[in-house]
């Protein structure tokens, strides 16, 4: 057969060929938010056209809600009319909006498979760049721009080119306190931010076998951070397990059928790839950002590199990088101070790294310098780790619990940093301004590095910091 | 849907240093609390051409030199990053038609060849090349040519290329695919009953 899962979930969706030797692929669910939907649905309306499938299309509002004060109106009337712009169409349309009242918001790279929506063999879009999370349940998901999405609600199908896949191996096992987002970012620092372009990264190996569906995610979703538009893991049990019994996924008989044509789409065991790679767990540490692009990682214990002793080609964007991180090559990134330290975002606010901190965090205390805020993906996350008391164990350590939504991953809502600050965080992008002030400085890491952080008001080892062993 | 075959560009041009330039840094999130594209293209690389206080920063984009230029040069891997189309709409309300680099990351390349602004791929070298032409007379017309796959400066030819399926669907006018999927329905209809899960199976 010799067929990877990328090579059959594109057969049995590819409609025709295009006059210029794209794609026309059917795009079997269209995730929708209310950032670069609107100007769709007005293009959609300027041409005379409907939705497709609005059965195919689901909605959630995430990057503009405020996570304290939800009340509507919000106080900030251009997030209050895009919130309303968002309702309208999902409404004039028929499409199922998990709108704030009902209890199931949420990022949509979380609301998506929390909801049963993402299953295995299927593709997937979204006008977000992170649709590649969903790929860690065997779909082809990846971002599109605004004009993408309204072509795939006009027709539910756009043009695309075939990406080539590159096989990323990581087999044996994580020591403790290394967890999956550790992973990720040393693959981005090893093939680099540009390393995928043209491709979709097909992750597996040991590693890969035994991490949860979520920490699969995590990896999945930054993806794109490493150029390559799509990400995906062979579904396998792991998946089954997850998705049984969720809202939407199949029930009775037909789940049995579902497994059995879910399994049918997994990567031959002699699929070719067009490239392959291969790392070991065990070398992989803590790994944390020092510069503005997510590919400028180090180990924990390691010293910020001194541009002249990179490549040529990396030295420029280094030296960039540090005038704005107002770091110092060749001394340790580990004990650099801490303003604030974000737990949240698409790539990391799941229950499983909530449970994660919180199984460490209890007793401790943020330190009093240090603004600390926990933001769960989803309002069925929050609602969960309410339950579970996870809640008030981040409340008792001193970080402020909030309401769900993309916050401080991007400054769209109001929590931002303010003028230089330095955050810890779990989030995907150490972009130059990301986080919402033009000066303000991002280094990414895993939820648990960001506890640390929190807690001893510095970049730190978060295996000292709890006694990880 | 008849478009404008995109067969050249002509104007003047503006380097952009740097490679990796993301989407966030073309146009921060904050100004993306929009329902329309209009109004962008004053905020294209807001945070690097203005101060907190909004005065104007050092930045080729400030330098009036260049102002009114039609080509954007820069690194590799531009428009890496988030796929808002707002970075492409913002460029292109600016002023620009087209983006030269060294590479492309890919959600911008096909967000910015939907909206008929061409992003060609030159050398490093090519690149450093056409900046200093450009640096010593900013009144020096650019023309890409996508018929012949090059950009002339000064009398001087650069190899510019784009991949064959954009190339085609700019110089056909079928750069906005919504017309060819449009007629493609039929089919999408006949796949879509293909697949259990449309049946909600």
């Amino acid at each position: 057969m010799s067929k990877t899962l990328l090579d059959k979930v594109w057969a049995a969706h590819a409609v025709r060929e295009l006059p210029n030797g794209s794609t026309q692929l059917l795009i079997g669910t269209h995730l929708i938010h209310e950032v670069t939907s609107p100007q769709a649905f007005g293009m959609l309306k300027d041409l005379g056209l409907k939705v497709k499938f609005p059965n195919r299309t689901f909605a959630t509002v995430d990057h503009i809600v405020p996570t304290d004060e939800r009340e509507e109106p919000f106080s900030d009337g251009l997030a209050d009319e895009m919130i309303k712009a968002l309702r309208k169409n999902c409404e004039e349309a028929g499409v199922k909006f998990f709108d704030l009242p009902s209890g199931q918001q949420g990022i949509v790279h979380i609301v998506g498979p929390e909801q049963g929506i993402t299953q295995p063999g299927t593709t997937i879009a979204c006008g977000d760049s992170h649709t590649s999370t969903h790929g860690a349940f065997g779909a082809i998901a990846f971002g599109i721009g605004t004009s993408q999405v309204r072509d795939v609600l006009a027709t539910q199908t756009m043009a695309i080119r075939k990406p080539k896949v590159r096989r990323i191996n990581v087999d044996g096992k994580l020591a403790p306190g290394v967890y999956s987002k550790d992973v990720i970012l040393h693959i981005i620092r090893k093939l680099g931010v540009n390393g995928g372009l043209g491709f979709a990264y097909e992750y597996g190996g040991s590693t890969f076998d035994a991490f949860t569906q979520e920490e699969r995610m995590t990896v999945c979703n930054m993806s794109i951070e490493g150029g390559a538009r799509v990400g995906y893991v062979n579904p396998d049990r792991t998946t089954y397990d997850y998705l049984k019994g969720r809202p939407y996924s199949p029930q009775g008989a037909a789940w049995d059928d579902a497994v059995v044509r879910w399994a049918s789409f997994a990567s031959d065991p002699d699929a070719i790839y067009d490239d392959t790679v291969n790392f070991r767990a065990e070398e992989i540490a803590p790994t944390v950002t020092w510069g503005i692009n997510p590919g400028q990682a180090i180990f924990i214990n390691e010293n910020i590199p001194v541009p002249s002793d990179l490549p040529e080609k990396d030295r420029s964007t280094a030296e960039e990088a540090l005038v704005h991180m107002k770091l110092q090559g060749g001394t340790p990134i580990k004990g650099t101070p801490v303003d604030v330290a974000f737990l949240g975002s698409c790539t990391n606010a799941r229950l499983s790294d909530l449970a994660e901190v919180a199984r460490y965090l209890k007793g401790r205390k943020v330190k009093s310098s240090v603004k600390a805020i926990v933001v769960p993906g989803s309002q069925g996350v929050a609602k969960l780790a309410e339950k579970m008391g996870l809640a008030e164990i981040f409340r008792e350590a001193g970080f402020d619990w909030r309401g769900a939504g993309c916050s401080m991953c991007l400054g769209m809502n109001p929590d931002k940093l303010v003028g230089d600050q330095l955050c810890a965080s779990s989030s995907n992008r150490n972009f130059k301004g990301r986080q919402g002030s033009p000066t303000g400085r991002t280094v990414l890491m895993s939820p648990l590095m960001v506890a640390a952080a929190a807690i001893t008001g510095e970049i730190a080892d978060a295996r000292e910091v709890f006694n990880v062993n | 849907m008849a478009l404008e075959k995109i067969t050249q560009v002509t104007g003047r041009g503006v380097y952009v240093p740097g490679d990796d330039t993301d989407t966030d840094r073309i146009i921060p999130a904050r100004f993306m609390k929009c329902v329309t594209f209009d109004g962008l293209g004053e905020y294209t690389y807001y945070d690097e051409r203005r101060a907190e206080d909004g005065s104007d920063k050092e930045h080729p984009l400030n330098d009036p030199r260049f102002l009114g230029a039609r080509f954007l040069l820069s690194g590799s891997n531009f428009g890496c990053g988030s796929s808002r189309e707002h970075a492409p709409q913002a460029l292109y309300r600016f002023g620009f038609h087209a983006v030269i680099a060294e590479s492309f990351a890919e959600i911008f390349f096909g967000n910015s060849t939907t909206l008929g602004m061409p992003c060609a791929v030159m050398s490093g070298i090519d690149i450093r090349s056409v900046a200093a032409l450009i640096e010593a007379d900013p009144t020096a017309l650019i023309t890409l040519d996508l018929l012949e796959g090059k950009l002339t400066v000064a009398d001087m030819d650069f190899p510019a290329t784009l991949p064959e399926h954009a190339r085609e669907a700019l110089v056909s006018g079928k750069w906005d695919a919504i017309a060819d999927l449009i007629e493609g329905l039929p089919d999408v209809d006949r796949v879509a009953s293909g697949l259990a899960y449309f049946e909600g199976r």
